[in-house]
């Protein structure tokens, strides 16, 4: 199966192609607006500024003991029957999970939802060891069937609307045409249905992994997150590094963020908490439970003290939902796993500045993302920091660090610094510029592609005030 | 989170950080807003030396550039008076990010301590002066744009619709999505030109559709986006900067 792909570094091409498709500008303008209120509503019950910095300290003390939180979570686990592998970058969880598959013989896989699964490009590489991998959510199963990536990661298929889908269902599955909703939501939960009964391994992703407990947590609302971890006779749940948290006190707090946030509910319906297989006795629920835990860049994020905040995330999706750039060009035009702002400070870690260099620049800095990340992420200073590290010589140690460095601009810069830091010449260019207005051209791009250009005016405020001065030194004299 | 501002009692005199784009194209919005401080009795000392916050190459990522230029503006404020500047994002350059941009230099101390003194315009007309403002014009709407910088670095979304609201003549019109951003975002609008232009496109649309045909903003920035993308759209939209705007109406 080909996917259809998007690339980082076509970030303006991509952005041009969605910004004049009025279908993907109308579905994710009336999403992300029906979102925006949704958070605002589930928020009204709360004090949100200090839930959110109840949030923040718990993200920050789990990643401030990380490594022992992970030791403890690994021997946790264990204890209770939990089976714990590591994994460096994306092509080791790959065959970590590949490699359980044939110690089954496993051929069918269905799979809950995880953006760390999309992120190891988990399917394709099953699908090329002959192993049919099936996604069960909703919306990961209609851009599987549309060979598509997810366009957000809490809601995969937003970019589509409802006749969209309908199209879809209708052409991969002979789901008759439909604009009724549940109907269609029936029919592929009939589809899902058997599937789940076939599959060899079921595999899904991890919300919080509790460390004192080794229980990991699942949040969904469509019940294909429990199938997927209790019919299938081995459960394989695939995470990153940063997920894990210290206490079991520390999950309802997080997971009132993460639920408020990322779709406006107080609770999902379902909440998974995973810490065992199956016991003797016990009538259902997978036979082995494995759980992979995925560095790939994390551990060199960690590295740095300012660039650590990026492991906060506890992946809800209300910076892209409030992002005015994600909301007009939608999450394929990032070409990256994980879109919008927190893909922009993400992504370079996973993939290198020399590919997503120009995502950090991707954003006007309004703030609107950094305002309601549920952890206090600093999501602007990260996207400025980052933007540092690719134009200038890096100061710490993020793959392709000064991928963007660029003789003309930095000798610009240098230039303006010349400038601005000789004010008789600063004031002498003011004067020039007044002076010389009407030399100005009209049109100058790519600012007045859209915009008329502003003339310098003709006496500039410091010489309004040198005039002024004189005049009031006259008067009083 | 903005932390709390405790505000300091009305001085006798301030600096006035003009900032470059108001230098430049809207020198008038600086005479205003001096005028306006002066007419609550306030001496308004201007560095002559002033020239660029250093904001554009900070956010660009060229820090070393960047702390060069901000050093030099240091150096204007020797006495411990306020610092006003008549945008959010000069501002938010001066108070949040100076110290920063300073940490570990020599120049850290005097960056908190011109950070701890810079106020917002209209944050300081309205919370250090507790100005009184007599409309002397005609009944008329206009629409606000608060920038991103004023409403989320400096956490000033209220303080200049405050001011608007004190105008008897004037209502205030209610945009869709006030709070979003109108694209300027310094370089980001010449670096992304084509997600820029949709954002003040639609910026400028949904001021249009409150039926207002005149709009106010602190931030020069943003009034060059919208307000030249409304010309170059023959839109009937004019913009001008607060500090025009308060003088105009209450002179």
């Amino acid at each position: 199966m080909s996917v259809e792909t998007y690339n980082p570094r076509e970030f303006h091409r991509q952005a041009h192609d969605a910004l004049g498709n009025p279908q993907i500008r109308a579905n994710f303008r009336s999403a992300m607006d029906g979102l925006m209120d949704k958070r605002r509503d589930a928020f009204s019950d709360q004090d949100v500024e200090r839930l959110r910095d109840l949030g923040a300290n718990i993200r920050r003390r789990a990643l401030a003991k990380l490594p022992d939180l992970l030791e403890q979570l690994e021997a946790n686990c264990e204890a209770n029957g939990i089976r714990v592998h590591w994994a460096t970058d994306d092509d080791e969880a790959c065959r970590v999970v590949r490699d359980i598959c044939d110690r089954h013989g496993a051929c069918s896989v269905i799979k809950g939802k995880s953006m760390v699964s999309e992120e190891m490009h988990l399917n394709e590489h099953l699908e090329a060891a002959g192993i049919e991998s099936l996604e069960s959510d909703l919306g990961e199963y209609l851009v599987q069937l549309n060979e598509q990536t997810p366009s957000h990661i809490i809601m995969p298929a937003i970019h589509l609307n409802t006749d969209e889908i309908s199209g879809i269902l209708h052409d991969k599955t002979g789901t008759e045409r439909t604009r009724d909703v549940d109907t269609m939501t029936a029919a592929a939960r009939s589809q899902l249905r058997e599937r789940f009964m076939a599959a060899d391994v079921g595999i899904s992703g991890v919300n919080f992994a509790v460390a004192e407990t080794g229980t990991l947590c699942l949040v969904e609302n469509e019940g294909n997150g429990r199938m997927t971890t209790t019919v299938p006779p081995v459960h394989v749940a695939v995470t990153g590094i940063e997920k894990v948290v210290e206490h079991l006190r520390d999950v309802p707090p997080l997971y009132s963020l993460l639920t408020r946030s990322a779709t406006g509910q107080h609770v999902t319906t379902y909440l998974n908490m995973i810490s065992a297989p199956r016991q003797a006795g016990e009538h259902d629920g997978p036979e082995e439970v494995h759980l992979v835990l995925v560095d790939n860049g994390r551990s060199s994020i960690y590295q740095d003290d300012e660039l650590l905040d990026t492991l906060r995330c506890i992946r809800c999706g209300a910076c892209m939902n409030h992002c005015p750039v994600y909301s007009r060009v939608g999450g394929h035009t990032y070409g990256t796993t994980y879109p919008g702002p927190i893909g922009s400070i993400l992504m370079p870690h996973l993939m290198g500045l020399e590919d997503t260099g120009e995502l950090p620049s991707a954003s006007s800095l309004c703030g609107a993302c950094g305002e309601v990340c549920p952890v206090r992420i600093p999501i602007p200073d990260l996207l400025v920091r980052l933007r540092q590290e690719a134009v200038g010589e890096g100061r710490g140690n993020v793959p392709g660090a000064g991928a963007k460095r660029n003789k003309k601009e930095l000798a610009a810069w240098k230039s303006w610094q010349w400038a601005a830091t000789h004010p008789g010449l600063w004031r002498s260019g003011l004067a020039a510029a007044g002076r010389f207005r009407a030399l100005m051209p009209a049109k100058l791009a790519p600012w007045t592609d859209c915009r008329t250009l502003p003339r310098p005016a003709r006496t500039s405020l410091h010489t309004l005030i040198k005039r002024r001065q004189a005049q009031q030194g006259g008067e009083s004299s | 989170m903005t932390p709390i501002k405790h505000y300091p009692p009305k001085p006798r005199k301030v600096y006035f950080y003009g900032t470059c784009l108001v230098d430049i194209f809207y020198p008038e919005a600086g005479m205003d807003a001096i005028r306006l401080l002066e007419r609550e009795g306030i001496e308004v000392i201007f560095p002559r030396d002033q020239t660029c916050c250093g904001q554009p190459a900070y956010t660009s990522g060229y820090h070393d550039e960047a702390r060069r230029v901000a050093e030099a503006q240091l150096a204007l404020f020797p006495d411990p008076w306020p610092i006003v500047v008549p945008s959010g994002s000069c501002g938010g350059m001066l108070r949040v990010h100076y110290p920063d941009l300073l940490a570990d230099t020599p120049w850290a101390e005097a960056a908190e301590d011109v950070a701890a003194r810079t106020f917002e315009l209209t944050e300081f007309l309205l919370h250090v002066c507790h100005v009184k403002l007599d409309d002397r014009g005609d009944p008329e709407q206009v629409a606000m744009h608060t920038s991103c910088s004023a409403r989320r670095e400096m956490g000033l979304a209220e303080t200049a619709p405050a001011l608007l609201g004190q105008l008897q003549n004037v209502e205030l019109s209610e945009q869709a999505r006030a709070a979003e951003c109108c694209g300027f975002g310094g370089t980001f609008a010449v670096r992304h030109p084509e997600v820029s232009g949709a954002m003040v496109e639609d910026k400028v649309d949904a001021i249009e559709a409150t039926g207002t045909r005149h709009f106010v903003t602190s931030d020069c920035g943003c009034l060059m986006n919208i307000h030249g993308n409304a010309e170059y759209r023959r839109r009937a939209l004019g913009g001008e900067h607060i500090a025009s705007y308060l003088w105009r109406r209450t002179s």
